[in-house]
């Protein structure tokens, strides 16, 4: 048996250049988020700051923050940034394109956000095909209040306003806005994604730069959802949540395009 | 001299917002405001790059005008009554963000839907802040065409010199009627976006983002002191007003808009039955004039206070005053627009029979 080199590993080894394999994109401030241990959050954050730091685009995009967990994502995001009133982060983004239509232009809303109060906003932003994206994170609950029930929130899960249950006698129905915001024509690119594996990760982030590319050919409005967790409010541990997305989201929200335009 | 037109209220405020190189309107049609977006479609892409964009509501539409203003863009938008209660959410988003922006309220009876006549109903709405949180619209009052036009000018200037929200607040018969108007020229503007804008991080300076949530108290505070200080320096800068006839005057009429312009009618009938009346026009509703009422108060024997509303501006009139003068009101409400002659009957009733058939 060969014998182990030992090798004196402190902080300042670790840093040294030729020792970095990974490093953040510089288009994320190097802060601690808030969110939760395990929240898919930082992960979106992530990868969709790496794509514009890849694209080049750092100087030529404006991002719209909603109101929810993600609230804060413009302390994150080092790119020009508005935040949105609740629900509105569609109009918001309307606005910003319709005159400034050389820039590219996001939202990062989650279900109560762009599903539940800002129906109107983002069915009508689709519709119109205003060209600009939406990051849409779908964790079935509402998580920045503590836990109610979400318009995404799955048949039987317990929220703090659904404690039995959600019975879609009281409740109503789970809501795939994401699915019928590909029934429409001015949405162009539908997909959903999840952040929940190493593989689902990569695709997540392929989807994201394409969306961002379908912007610049000024095609139409693109929504990529993201299947996330909430480890807090599900009362979850982080891998089980993940187990949870894997077995109960995504069987209710299959992943995988919706809707891509011809050619791309 | 600038071009002369006959126009309708509501196509002047379109035309010179042409005219003041407004880069962005977004509404959603509401009576009697609806010529605006018709004129706009019309004829702002014959005569400039305006974005006119119908939104899918009120909500949708401030919300856009937040998002443009934010980007530097000299925006506005319009609405009546209730369109105008829609938009209270975002307005107090774009007074804490501090972002300038231009809205007219065509004003129609209420409350709830109300009727589409002209009222001025909305003037608490308008001047002691309307939304949510501690802070003020800067409220122009047009008692004519003439100035629909001139306050589109003032309105952007005003908004983009203290980054607040400026209303118009006028009515739907002033947005309706049709009267000479003098428009001023196209205005050529500096492009150059403001430093607080979102247009794309500028390479070499930091990136900007725009709020108004600031989660801790002691940031929240800081905010609000700054907001206050630039209210209290528009309450020393901005105020504007008229006043007719104060130099002989023992009673003062007293209205904003329409109302003032049938208080001009009645202190003629009242001039010429010998009664020796003034009047004060407020044209800011916000800042409000409040020392032109103070300083005339006690020469004066009554100010009759006439609204088409059951009294709003009157707890302004009376803080005014001070105790130093009688003020009494006449208002007709829900649409109904009041004639000099009863303006006239209530002032003689108040002041001149002592009050014994009012």
């Amino acid at each position: 048996m060969s014998e182990i080199p030992t090798i004196e590993i402190n902080k300042e080894t670790i840093i040294k250049p030729e020792n970095l394999v990974y490093k953040p994109p510089k288009t994320l401030f190097d802060t601690p988020m808030h969110y939760c241990p395990g929240c898919g959050h930082s992960t979106v954050h992530k990868i969709f700051m790496e794509v514009v730091e890849e694209m080049g685009i750092e100087n030529d995009i404006i991002g719209v923050a909603p109101v929810g967990c993600s609230v804060f994502a413009y302390y994150y995001m080092n790119v020009d940034m508005q935040e949105a009133a609740h629900g509105r982060a569609c109009a918001v983004a309307t606005g910003i394109k319709r005159v400034l239509p050389d820039k590219f232009v996001f939202t990062y809303q989650g279900d109560g956000d762009f599903a539940a109060i800002g129906t109107a906003e983002s069915i009508h932003a689709a519709n119109r095909g205003e060209n600009f994206l939406v990051i849409f994170i779908n964790n079935a609950v509402y998580g920045m209040t503590s836990g109610q029930m979400a318009p995404t929130t799955l048949y039987d899960m317990v929220s703090t306003t659904t404690p039995y249950g959600r019975d879609p006698k009281i409740h109503g129905h789970p809501f795939k806005i994401t699915d019928l915001i590909a029934q429409l024509p001015g949405a162009v690119y539908v997909t959903r994604q999840s952040v929940h594996t190493t593989a689902n990760v990569r695709k997540a982030k392929k989807a994201l730069r394409k969306a961002l590319e379908i912007q610049k050919l000024n095609l139409g409005f693109q929504l990529v959802e993201i299947v996330s967790n909430c480890p807090s409010n599900w009362r979850m541990t982080p891998l089980e949540s993940l187990k949870f997305i894997e077995e109960q989201m995504l069987p209710f929200y299959p992943l995988g395009d919706l809707k891509v335009p011809e050619g791309i | 001299m600038g071009e002369i037109r006959l126009m309708k209220g509501n196509e002047a405020l379109a035309e010179a917002m042409i005219r003041a190189g407004c880069d962005a309107y977004f509404g959603y049609p509401i009576t009697p405001q609806s010529e605006v977006i018709e004129y706009l479609s019309r004829e702002a892409p014959k005569k400039s790059k305006m974005v006119v964009l119908q939104a899918e509501s009120e909500l949708g539409a401030i919300n856009m005008i937040y998002g443009a203003a934010g980007c530097g863009k000299r925006v506005m938008t319009t609405s009546s009554s209730p369109g105008i209660s829609l938009m209270q959410e975002g307005l107090s988003y774009i007074a804490s963000a501090q972002l300038p922006c231009l809205v007219a309220n065509i004003n129609r009876g209420g409350p709830g839907l109300g009727t589409i006549q002209p009222s001025q109903s909305d003037y608490m709405q308008a001047v002691k802040g309307g939304g949510h949180g501690d802070y003020h619209l800067i409220v122009l009052a047009p008692y004519s065409v003439q100035e629909m036009v001139d306050f589109v000018k003032i309105g952007f200037e005003l908004a983009e010199k203290y980054r607040n929200p400026v209303m118009i607040l006028a009515d739907g018969a002033i947005g309706q009627m049709m009267e000479k108007v003098e428009l001023f020229d196209f205005i050529e503007r500096n492009q150059e976006a403001p430093e607080w804008a979102t247009v794309g991080r500028r390479p070499g300076k930091d990136r900007v983002f725009i709020t108004s949530l600031f989660i801790q108290p002691e940031k929240m505070e800081e905010v609000n002191k700054i907001l206050q200080a630039k209210y209290r320096e528009v309450e020393k800068k901005e105020v504007r007003y008229q006043q007719l006839n104060i130099e002989d005057a023992e009673y003062l009429l007293t209205g904003y808009g329409l109302g003032a312009r049938i208080c001009m009618k009645a202190m003629e009938i009242g001039r010429e039955k010998g009664y020796k009346i003034g009047l004060i026009r407020p044209i800011t509703l916000y800042p409000f004039p409040y020392n032109v009422y103070n300083e005339l108060a006690p020469k004066i024997k009554g100010i009759l206070d006439v609204e088409m509303n059951a009294g709003q501006m009157l707890e302004d009139v009376k803080l005014a005053v001070d105790g130093k003068t009688t003020v009494k009101f006449y208002g007709r409400m829900g649409g109904m627009i009041p004639t000099p002659e009863e303006i006239i009957e209530s002032f003689e009733n108040h002041f001149i029979y002592g009050g014994k058939n009012v």
